[in-house]
């Protein structure tokens, strides 16, 4: 008995076998570039708005797009096994609003050494080179122009400021706030650091976790021990609504400037009823248009997109001041994120 | 009569109130304004929406379960109150009595899940948490529901009561707090609650219908997660999707604070009003000292340990 099949059948069944695995290799390429994006979660409208920016771009240049998230944010676990199965998926750029900034480093590092492009979105890893690049909102900026307004809106009024934040030790948090602190004019900690600034100035300062009810509470308590503020910060447009309840409810939301950052329909809508003065509006759709762009790039030329590009930010106010450029309420909701 | 066993079980009961007197008093000598009657109401209203949810956790807990998905029961029985009236404009005591069969729905499920399919409640209401935040999500398409009538936020508005301003929803609070402690005190089913906690067996073996008690509590809980939607409604005047994400956990914090065991058959459902009050007291004193915040969850943190500790060393006791 021989132990190799005849030799006429094994060249065929070798032609063969090379035969499949050229026109494989050509359909591969001859295939769209395929780029996944991996949110928090599904369910933020913030990321919603996202997908949906990424798919349009997808569409238009040609590229599949696979989408996955976290269950909740901070599921870093969740993260990983979308990355995992996007590349086995045949991704070869990876977009991704990580939830832990370290934690999804090892992930990251597998998937560059495969030759996938990651680019962080939203927020960086921690370092911020873990990933290839970085597409999002300069937090500080957003910060600054808030402060910027609420100076200008608070004319010779005297400045009591409530800080409403997020929790402590959040990177975005701390720009946002120490942002604001800068473009108040007060001296205050740069963009690199995760602490939250003082100033005499600031009566008082409670942790909302970007949630309604939790600023309501937050900023009742503030009420408590600073009735005459005049100006409240918040980390975002929810925190900002549960404050300006807070306020009604002591009757003092006439008197005081309340400014936020985020730009969201439901943010831009209270900009328009004068329960938020000013807010900061950030653009997801345009991270993952230009994620999706950079990963068709990528897929046609080779080339890697790398370095932080800053997708901008807006000042949406009802009213405008002096000396602090904005723009109107309709703008801002032309161009804002969410259900409409 | 064995003199271990008289001496720790009372302070176990009385532990939470200590802790709430011993918490107050320090605020009201470290800070200006936490000593007044418009700061301690103001306190109270901020947790009146833990403290109902916190009724019908006792309950549950009571009968040696758990439920992690009342939070998110409470947002869904929110939306759904918020979003008939805003939308199809059905009357308020109507929408609310909806909202409140639907949460009431969800606690049959856990119910019948740990009773006739026998899973533990850690797993269904696991389960049940994620399918409530979920449907909350999709029929709420992430969207906070604004432009609520007066009167169904009614709940929230205060009458004055020498310098402090109560809310009703508070009273109500308070109301339900003593109506269930008088329930489990003085009437067989509540009774049966206890019984149940203790020891299932026996009580099985007695001729008590345990299945029947532990369903009963499970639906009465969701009843409760029922009435705090509408008074989260009342408090922040929205229906809000994204509410109820951590109200599990400080429902279950309020319930261990509160002396009651998490190996069910023992403790008092005042102290889980006491716990709630007492999470409330060091979130509001500690905002006026000018302490962040992570010093708060670091004393509940403690506090926890400290009371769990205390039901141990009790139980151990009265063996």
């Amino acid at each position: 008995m021989t132990r190799f099949p005849a030799a006429p059948t094994a060249a065929r069944l070798a032609a063969l076998a090379a035969a499949l695995a050229a026109s494989a290799f050509a359909a591969q390429a001859a295939d769209e570039p395929v780029i996944g994006l991996i949110t928090k979660t599904e369910t933020n409208p913030f990321f919603v708005k996202m997908k949906e920016g990424a798919a349009e771009a997808a569409k238009a240049k040609g590229a599949k797009l696979l989408s996955g998230a976290g269950k909740t944010d901070g599921d870093n676990a969740g993260q990983v096994t979308a990355m995992e199965n996007m590349i086995a998926g045949g991704a070869k750029t990876i977009l991704i609003t990580p939830s832990d900034s370290k934690a999804i480093l090892p992930a990251i590092k597998k998937a560059r050494d495969k030759g996938v492009m990651v680019i962080a979105l939203d927020s960086p890893t921690d370092p911020a080179d873990g990933t290839d690049a970085l597409f999002a909102t300069d937090n500080y900026k957003a910060g600054v122009l808030i402060g910027q307004y609420a100076k200008a809106a608070l004319g010779a009024k005297p400045a009591k400021i409530v800080m409403l934040d997020l929790f402590p030790g959040h990177p975005v948090g701390a720009q946002r706030h120490n942002g604001f602190l800068k473009g108040f004019g007060l001296a205050a900690p740069d963009a690199k650091t995760n602490e939250l600034g003082k100033d005499a100035a600031i009566v008082c300062m409670a942790d909302s976790f970007g949630d309604r009810a939790k600023g309501q509470t937050a900023m009742e308590n503030c009420l408590q021990k600073a009735p005459d503020v005049t100006v409240v910060y918040t980390i975002n447009e929810p925190a900002a609504a549960g404050a300006y309840n807070a306020l009604k409810k002591a009757g003092k939301e006439k008197g005081v400037v309340i400014v936020s950052v985020d730009g969201g329909c439901e943010g831009v809508a209270n900009v328009g009823k004068g329960v938020i003065a000013a807010t900061s509006q950030q653009y997801p759709l345009k991270m993952a248009a230009m994620g999706v762009e950079a990963g068709v790039e990528y897929a046609k030329t080779g080339k890697k997109v790398s370095g932080y590009t800053d997708t901008g930010v807006t000042l949406i106010a009802a009213t405008a001041v002096a000396g602090v450029e904005s723009k109107d309420v309709k703008t801002g909701t032309d161009l804002c994120w969410g259900k409409k | 009569m064995d003199t271990s066993k008289s001496k720790l079980p009372p302070i176990g009961q009385l532990g939470p109130f200590i802790a709430l007197f011993i918490a107050c008093a320090f605020f009201a000598v470290t800070t200006d304004h936490f000593f007044s009657g418009g700061n301690l109401s103001l306190i109270l209203q901020q947790v009146m929406v833990v403290g109902v949810i916190a009724i019908g956790q006792t309950l549950i807990i009571l009968t040696a379960g758990i439920d992690l998905s009342c939070g998110m029961v409470m947002a869904l029985g929110s939306i759904v109150m918020t979003k008939l009236v805003a939308d199809m404009g059905v009357p308020v005591p109507i929408a609310v009595l909806a909202g409140i069969g639907v949460t009431a729905l969800f606690g049959l499920l856990n119910g019948l899940l740990v009773t006739r399919i026998k899973l533990p409640p850690f797993i269904v209401t696991l389960g049940t948490y994620n399918i409530a935040f979920a449907i909350t999500q999709l029929y709420s398409g992430a969207q906070t529901v604004t432009e609520l009538p007066e009167s169904m936020t009614w709940l929230g508005n205060t009458f004055a009561l020498g310098s402090a301003q109560v809310s009703y929803g508070v009273v109500l609070m308070i109301a339900l707090y003593l109506g269930a402690w008088f329930w489990l005190r003085e009437t067989g089913a509540g009774r049966h609650v206890y019984a149940v906690g203790n020891n299932p067996e026996a009580t099985r073996l007695v001729g008590i219908p345990t299945e029947r008690v532990l369903l009963g509590v499970y639906v009465l809980a969701g009843v409760f997660y029922g009435v705090a939607s509408l008074l989260a409604v009342a408090r922040t005047g929205v229906g809000d999707p994204n509410a109820g994400q951590t109200e599990n956990l400080d429902a279950i914090t309020a319930v261990v604070l509160g002396g009651t065991s998490l190996f069910g058959g023992r403790g008092v459902i005042l102290g889980s009003l006491a716990g709630a009050v007492v999470v409330g007291v060091l979130r509001n004193g500690l905002t006026l000292m000018g302490v962040s915040s992570v010093y708060q969850v670091l004393v509940t943190g403690i506090l926890v340990i400290l009371a769990v500790t205390v039901d141990q060393l009790s139980r151990k006791a009265s063996r």
